[in-house]
């Protein structure tokens, strides 16, 4: 259900199931504490989980503990319900943002009393900004069903005692307010004929929003728009009668992560924290389909289809945020050339390349590439945002580079751009003519850049992710799959020769023939078939007749692991080497070294590109692999081969 | 519903609410036994209980109650109703 992912904050990821000894951890070292609790504020939490974080907030500032590098922020709250129960939410929210909270809060329903005394607690605290959290039973709003003077009279009259309190606070205490919109309630008196009576609650709700928008503009003060807040997870939940009546909460506690996220976002877009720019990852993302493997006419975008329009509205998505000001990137493991194809040549593309300021399209793992980006952009790591559909570069980026912000996208599609968007990751509070044209100041060229070192431990973050491996041989259940990696990869794919599946059957049963099948599952789940090998036996050698392996597990180790299982099987059948082969064509120069990382000897080179390698069996070098492997039938198999010998 | 499923279900629940693990929850306990069950926690609590079970229950319900016996009897009748 699309309001989970608002209430929830799905774009986050899931807490840690040890979130409460984490968070008791924290007092423990003193040291990187500020880095530890952002860290530990950026997953998705709960009230509960909200409470226990800001507990341990509050007992650093008490003891004296250094947060840094958050920001120091004090907020003054003033409201005509129930404030004490935003205080934990707000204070561990703000943590996410990069800010150290500290609320100043004001007696309940004493709104108009602390604006205007001079002595009050709220002014003599002299906060950064005062919430100022008033919703419609807090204001001097009055139905008069009809009478069209009346509903004039009560709009003012609210606008007034809204403005008597952003004065009162400026004078006295010289802080700016954050103002909310007020949610329109659920009920109605006439029904739908509400939205035309003059006088109404909801005519007068809607007017004084109308008005408050406008009374921003020009002012230092800062708009909360709880309105669309409510509107967007609905109204009839947001308005939680019971609580009201039982305690005076303004609205249901379920939405409180969500409502301090947006006070939070609007702190953090004060202090210049607001995200710049927007790196994409182009597979799957973009577009539907892989461009090295589906090719120009394969992937999938554009109008007229499902999934083509799904990744369009991510297009349009990238477009508008560029057109207000966010720098646009980037990050695809692929060919520059191929990676760039679409943006040159297909016609539904709404992107092009001169909307892209960095172009990193290479085989690097994604943190190099996005340090490399955040480098030649003169942006901190802070500064980014990273939409990738793969969950292990998500992670990989998350665990490399933890300053940089990536949402956790649903399997559907058509929800990236809304969850992309729902993180407010570019809140803004002004909008200038300027920042319509910054994006261009980047001198889009989709550029490439140089790479810089390895961005962190990647053997550590590969362990992280107890990758289990599984060998079989060819058999009748797998047929079809291999048949299709087999007649669908390009890129890592060492001969590109193509089968049916009568002639992979062949394989199955033919002695001198080895089809090996191989899975790979991880923390993320299964990814299924992802690589394929056909060795055909000539004397004592093997002969690699097709090697290839899904682009999605690339940077894995998956090919040593599978060169180590084709020694193994080797061996047991007698086997002393394998020779390799290189065809090269223009999607795959990806695997030109294949051979030579793995420790071939070259053997031949011919005029067309082809590259022949030779590898003696007990040659190999076995390293320790982050991959457990798991073996199904193969040893059965092997001695059915010595049988038939 | 089992009794001593609510018991074990409410002891997470209010190890989560009151952050505090050694809390035995027994028919007996009541806000004046734990320091920080106040106003503000107890709605708290009722709103975890209430997302837990998917239940909502009225002001009126919950403020007869007296202890947790009394609420593990309540839950037991709105889901059962």
């Amino acid at each position: 259900m699309s309001r989970n992912l608002y209430t929830n904050m799905e774009w986050l990821p899931p807490a840690p199931a040890d979130f409460a000894a984490q968070c008791k951890a924290l007092l423990q070292t003193s040291d990187t504490l500020g880095k530890r609790v952002q860290h530990l504020a950026g997953h998705m939490l709960d009230e509960n989980n909200l409470t226990r974080l800001a507990k341990v907030i509050r007992k650093a500032r008490d003891g004296g503990q250094s947060l840094a590098p958050l920001m120091p922020f004090r907020l003054g709250i003033v409201s005509n319900a129930t404030s004490h129960f935003l205080l934990p939410a707000l204070e561990a929210t703000a943590a996410r943002h990069g800010i150290a909270l500290e609320c100043i809060e004001a007696d309940f329903d004493q709104v108009m009393q602390e604006a205007l005394s001079p002595e009050s607690m709220i002014n003599r605290a002299q906060p950064d900004a005062v919430l100022v959290a008033v919703d419609y039973r807090g204001l001097p709003l009055t139905a008069c069903p009809g009478d069209e003077q009346g509903a004039q009279h009560a709009v003012a009259s609210a606008l007034a005692h809204l403005d008597a309190v952003r004065n009162g606070l400026r004078g006295n205490g010289k802080a700016l307010c954050i103002m909310q919109t007020l949610a329109r309630p659920v009920e109605s008196l006439f029904g739908g004929y509400d939205a035309v009576a003059p006088g109404t609650l909801r005519g007068l709700v809607d007017a004084v929003n109308r008005g408050l928008a406008e009374s921003i503009v020009g002012s230092e003060d800062l708009l909360l728009d709880v309105a669309h807040l409510a509107e967007t997870v609905g109204l009839a939940e947001w308005h939680d009668h019971t609580l009201w009546n039982m305690a005076k909460l303004p609205f249901a506690s379920a939405f409180l992560p969500f409502y301090a996220d947006h006070v939070c976002r609007l702190i953090a877009a004060l202090r210049g924290k607001s995200r710049r720019c927007l790196i994409l990852d182009l597979d799957n993302t973009v577009w539907g389909g892989v461009i090295g493997d589906d090719g120009l006419e394969g992937i999938v975008i554009g109008q007229g289809d499902a999934t083509g329009e799904a990744h369009l509205a991510v297009q349009q998505a990238a477009l508008s945020l560029r057109g207000r000001g966010v720098v646009l990137a980037v990050s695809s493991k692929n060919t520059d050339e191929i990676a760039r194809g679409p943006f040159r040549k297909h016609p539904e593309m709404l992107l092009r390349e001169e909307h892209i300021a960095v172009f990193q399209a290479n085989w690097n793992d994604k943190a190099t590439n996005i340090t490399a980006i955040a480098k030649e952009l003169s942006l901190g790591l802070d500064a980014m945002v990273f939409l990738d559909d793969n969950p292990v570069e998500r992670q990989l980026v998350r665990e490399m580079l933890p300053q940089v912000a990536v949402p956790e996208l649903p399997a559907d599609p058509a929800l990236y751009a809304r969850t992309l968007l729902a993180a407010g990751y570019f809140e803004s509070i002004a909008f200038s003519a300027e920042d319509a044209q910054r994006a261009g100041f980047y001198q889009d060229n989709a550029r490439r850049v140089a790479l810089q070192a390895q961005a962190g431990d990647m053997e550590a973050y590969l362990a992280s992710l107890d990758m289990v491996m599984t060998v079989q041989p060819f058999d009748e259940t797998g047929r079809t799959r291999i048949t299709q990696l087999i007649n669908k990869s390009n890129q890592y794919n060492l001969t590109t020769r193509r089968y049916t599946e009568a002639e992979v059957a062949d394989v199955e049963t033919d002695p001198d023939c080895f089809g090996l099948q191989i899975r790979l599952a991880d923390t993320f789940g299964d990814n299924g078939m992802i690589s394929v090998v056909i060795c055909r036996r000539e004397l004592d050698s093997w002969n690699i007749d097709t090697w290839l392996m899904s682009c999605r597990v690339l940077g894995r180790k998956v090919e040593e692991a599978v060169l180590g299982v084709l020694c193994d099987e080797a061996h047991r059948r007698g086997i002393s080497q394998l020779i390799g082969t290189y065809l090269p064509t223009e999607r795959n120069a990806l695997v030109e070294d294949h051979y030579a990382r793995l420790g071939f000897l070259p053997v031949d080179a011919r005029e067309d590109g082809s590259t022949v390698w030779q590898l003696p069996i007990d040659n190999a070098i076995r390293k320790p692999l982050p991959i457990k492997l798991r073996s199904i039938a193969l040893e059965a198999a092997a001695e059915g081969v010595a049988h038939a010998a | 519903m089992e009794n001593k499923a609510i018991y074990e279900r409410l002891t997470e629940i209010f190890h989560d609410v009151f952050d505090d693990d050694s809390i035995v929850v027994t028919p007996e306990l009541k806000a004046a036994d734990i320091d920080e069950w106040d106003s503000l926690t107890h709605i708290r609590l009722v709103v975890s209980i209430e997302r837990s079970y998917k239940l909502k229950f009225s002001a009126a319900e919950v403020g007869r109650l007296k202890n947790v016996g009394e609420f593990v009897d309540l839950i037991q009748m709105k889901a059962a109703a």
